[in-house]
């Protein structure tokens, strides 16, 4: 590859060889948030928000989507050499969520095991290192999740999007995989749009300071640099996914680089699953691969504030119909609903105070 | 081996003693059945009791009693066999004394359950399942015993209220009993009405927490009559042991303990079911008096439950069970119970049981039962002839 | 905290390691250093599948310390499809819907943490099969 080249891609061919959503059972509709807070009347962002029981977390789901994982790329876990996991609410501020899942698939206790963060692509950033961790040989497979339980301050409108869920990916050998990687590239600026500091336990949000200079700066750059450097355009992808903090922005972002809404329409999960944080774009990647057919181009753009955002093109091999049956569709994972009401969501996301 | 009688016998009233402590507790139990005896020294103390040290911080209290009872010097430790921790001493009291090695031995039963509050003593009573592989899977003892009653019920197509009467017979024998915690009859009605605690076990389904001490004064057989024209001969004593796991059992509906215990004691006894006339049996829980009759053969599986229906375990019955208010009522204060269990049949051989009287009996019968079945504590009582 | 005594069954809770007896075939869940039907040492691990059904179940509506959070939950006994019988808690089901003979599956979850700043405990539950 030329110096010049901004194209993050490794000398050896790599690609998805199995991939795993979960999402979990209980819902709350935007509506209960908007009658306890707005007197009922408001403007839902999304129709309804997962929101994880009292005895999941970040590392419980993880291991989830990747037992998933594992049943599509039918490898032997041992021979995963790393196991990452991106995140903003991992169950620990010390001590590995990435270690829980190792052990939990069977991939101890040679491998290596990291935890990620960088707000919402935390988990697409662990993918690219995995690029480069299969890529140069150092390893035949890598594992990369991107998984959230987000929480929003009551009363805050984030509440009616901060969801939970997200997907795990197994990074091979592009003749294993069910959708190669064709490339990547990161656009990343220091940006403060939305943060935490330790020991907070809600973040800070930029408000309107999120928009234009954060996600739509970093992920219409990230998605337009990639296209450029592969020589794509718009119309040579099947599908585009991109983060999805409501439905909005990433219906905006998608037509500014060019894309219809069909395009979008399959990766576009948020107004049933809420903001996945983390797992946001990784999810609707799920969909997508739970649908789409031999040779469909995919463009992917994440978006972490802070901020960055990462970008791939993929595309979807023969392996696809074979191996996406082997675990539950992201569909599955949707249509199986409980709805709860405001007080049952205070307790389960634990919003009480106890004096 | 000698034959072993009871020459003494003493209790405290079963309840809640914020007042006193444990030792003051085992001491006070002591002292009565000691009068009783006639005897102002003894040569050992075993002492039954299952959670001293997890609420009371209290272990080492064979030692500690025996100091507070004026019985330095003498043998003593403590046995532990979770909730037949009381039978357990027994057992160990009548070894003690049967193999020549002892004459005068006193046995005590003592627990202290109050100290703890509410979830706490939940957490402490599950010790006695299998906490690696039960109690952190979030069961209390309760919720082990729940899903041992809702399969008995699928099994046997019994119901809840199937089960009402051996909480109603508890309690209508407790109010006889000066020693009884609860003493005011309960309904029918009133257990199927109450509310669950883990279903299908409801709150008068369980027997409830307690205080309480209860002590017997062992000698050979031989030398009874030096200390009480009263005596009882225990004519058998039996242990036998399952898994400790519900989920281990090779079959979770029968009290193979209980049966193995029972099967012991009848052929040391020289005796069988039908011989028995008072039956103290373990009634933590409803289900564990219908299964303990069935594997104690005074019911067929599966039939143990018709037993309370029929009146056959009243006092006026065939079988009477729980004759001074059995865990139930008279109450669980766990490592003492098993001594309360054998203190009521002598009660009842002696003719001292008051307005709950068997007519006539000449053979008693106590078990007590460890966790969910895993451990079953057998003795035959008979008047001397 | 007991830390190392969970860390020890990591194993058991995770996977569902128990042993199988190379004498007599009998499997066993959790793993034994003796097979408890031949007597014989000769055992083995064995990782069982998680696939299973009730075969008995309790709500539990007072829990015992460190489990207070989750009430009302049920518990219930597995009959595991290679035999054992597993002691566990239910989950994604809601407490009137359960039955025995329900088909039902392992999944990873929280069992209990020790207090907010104490250490999580993961392990196995069991939720019923047939959602997708």
């Amino acid at each position: 590859m030329s110096e010049d080249s901004l194209l993050l891609r490794p000398d050896r061919e790599v690609g998805i060889v199995g991939y795993g959503a979960y999402v979990p059972r209980y819902r709350l509709p935007a509506s209960e948030v908007a009658r306890v807070w707005k007197e009922g009347q408001d403007a839902l962002p999304v129709e309804e928000k997962a929101v994880p029981g009292l005895d999941e977390d970040v590392a419980t789901m993880s291991i989830e989507a990747a037992r998933n994982a594992l049943k599509r790329a039918g490898i032997e876990p041992r021979l995963i050499r790393a196991v990452w996991v991106g995140s903003e609410s991992h169950p620990y501020a010390v001590k590995p969520t990435s270690t829980i899942v190792a052990e939990a698939i069977g991939a101890t206790p040679h491998t290596q095991a990291a935890d990620w963060e960088f707000a919402c692509k935390a988990g697409t950033e662990a993918i690219q290192a995995a690029m480069g961790f299969v890529g140069s040989g150092m390893a035949r497979y890598a594992l990369c999740i991107g998984m959230d339980s987000s929480q929003g301050r009551p009363g805050d409108d984030l509440e009616y999007t901060t969801g939970a869920g997200g997907a795990a990916y197994v990074i091979g050998p592009k003749e294993q995989s069910l959708a190669y990687i064709e490339g990547s590239y990161s656009y990343v600026t220091d940006t403060p749009d939305f943060f935490r500091r330790p020991g907070q336990h809600y973040p800070q949000h930029g408000h309107r300071f999120t928009g234009e200079p954060a996600y739509f700066k970093h992920v219409l750059t990230a998605g337009q640099r990639l296209m450029d450097e592969l020589g794509y355009k718009a119309e040579n992808y099947t599908y585009a996914v991109f983060h999805q903090p409501n439905a909005k922005f990433p219906l905006k972002a998608g037509q500014a680089l060019g894309f219809s809404k069909d395009q979008m329409k399959a990766g576009l999960l948020v107004s049933v699953t809420g903001n996945t944080y983390a797992g946001s774009s990784m999810l609707g990647l799920t969909n997508i691969l739970d649908q789409a057919a031999p040779g469909d181009r995919v463009l992917l753009v994440s978006f972490g504030s802070g901020a960055g955002s990462d970008a791939f093109s993929l595309v979807v091999t023969d392996l696809i119909e074979e191996r996406r049956k082997r675990a539950p569709l992201t569909q599955d994972y949707i249509a199986r609903k409980k709805y709860i009401d405001y007080g049952l969501y205070v307790r389960f996301k634990k919003k009480l105070e106890m004096h | 081996m000698r034959d072993v009688s009871i020459i003494g016998i003493g209790q405290t009233k079963v309840g809640e003693h914020w007042e006193k402590s444990l030792r003051e507790l085992a001491v006070e139990s002591l002292q009565v059945a000691m009068a009783d005896a006639g005897i102002e020294e003894a040569d050992a103390l075993y002492v039954g009791n299952m959670l001293g040290g997890e609420f009371a911080k209290q272990e080492h209290l064979g030692t500690l009693i025996a100091d507070f009872a004026g019985l330095r010097g003498a043998e003593a430790f403590r046995v532990e066999a979770a909730c037949c921790s009381g039978a357990a001493a027994l057992r160990q009291g009548y070894l003690a004394v049967a193999s020549g090695l002892h004459d005068i031995v006193v046995v005590t039963g003592v627990e202290k359950m109050t100290d703890a509050l509410g979830c706490i003593t939940a957490a402490g009573l599950a010790l006695a399942a299998d906490g690696d592989y039960e109690a952190s899977q979030g069961l209390s003892l309760v919720a082990v015993h729940a899903l041992l009653m809702r399969r008995y019920m699928y099994e046997y197509g019994a119901a809840n209220a199937d089960f009402a009467m051996f909480a109603v017979n508890a309690h209508r024998n407790a109010v006889g009993n000066p020693h009884a915690m609860f003493r005011q009859p309960i309904s029918r009605d009133a257990f199927e009405k109450a509310r669950m605690v883990a279903d299908p076990i409801n709150l008068l389904d369980s027997a409830p927490v307690a205080d309480g001490a209860a002590t017997v004064v062992l000698c050979p057989a031989g030398r009874a009559r030096e200390f009480n024209e009263q005596s009882i001969r225990v004519t058998a004593s039996a242990v036998a042991t399952d898994s400790v796991a519900l989920h281990d059992r090779r079959d979770p509906l029968f009290l193979e303990s209980a049966y193995l215990s029972a099967q012991r004691a009848y052929r040391q006894a020289g005796v069988g079911p039908a011989d028995i006339d008072v039956f103290e049996l373990h009634d933590a829980f409803t289900i564990m008096s219908a299964l303990s009759l069935e594997a104690c053969g005074f019911a067929r599986r599966g039939e143990g439950f018709k037993l309370a229906q029929n009146g056959d375990i009243s006092l006026e019955g065939p079988i009477p069970i729980c004759t001074m208010g059995g865990l139930k009522a008279r109450g669980n204060p766990v490592g003492a119970t098993g001594v309360y269990q054998v203190v009521e049949v002598v009660e009842q051989l002696r003719g001292q049981a008051g307005p709950n009287q068997v007519k006539g009996p000449r053979l008693g019968m106590a078990q007590n039962i460890g966790g969910s079945g895993a451990t079953a504590i057998t003795h035959i009582l008979a008047v001397p002839n | 905290m007991d830390m190392p005594r969970h860390w020890r069954l990591k194993d058991q809770r995770y996977n569902l390691v128990g042993t199988e007896c190379l004498s007599c075939g009998a499997k066993q869940f959790p793993p034994r250093p003796v097979c408890p039907d031949c007597h014989s040492k000769e055992v083995q691990p064995l990782t069982f599948s998680g696939q299973g059904e009730v075969y008995s179940y309790s709500t539990v509506f007072q829990a015992p310390l460190g489990y207070e959070e989750f009430i009302p939950y049920t518990v219930a006994l597995v009959k595991l499809k290679e035999g054992p019988l597993v002691t566990a808690q239910l989950t994604d089901v809601d407490n009137d819907e359960v039955r025995i003979g329900m088909k039902i599956e392992m999944v990873t979850r929280k069992l209990r943490e020790y207090g907010e700043d104490g250490v999580i405990v993961y392990g196995y539950k069991f939720r019923p099969i047939g959602w997708y």
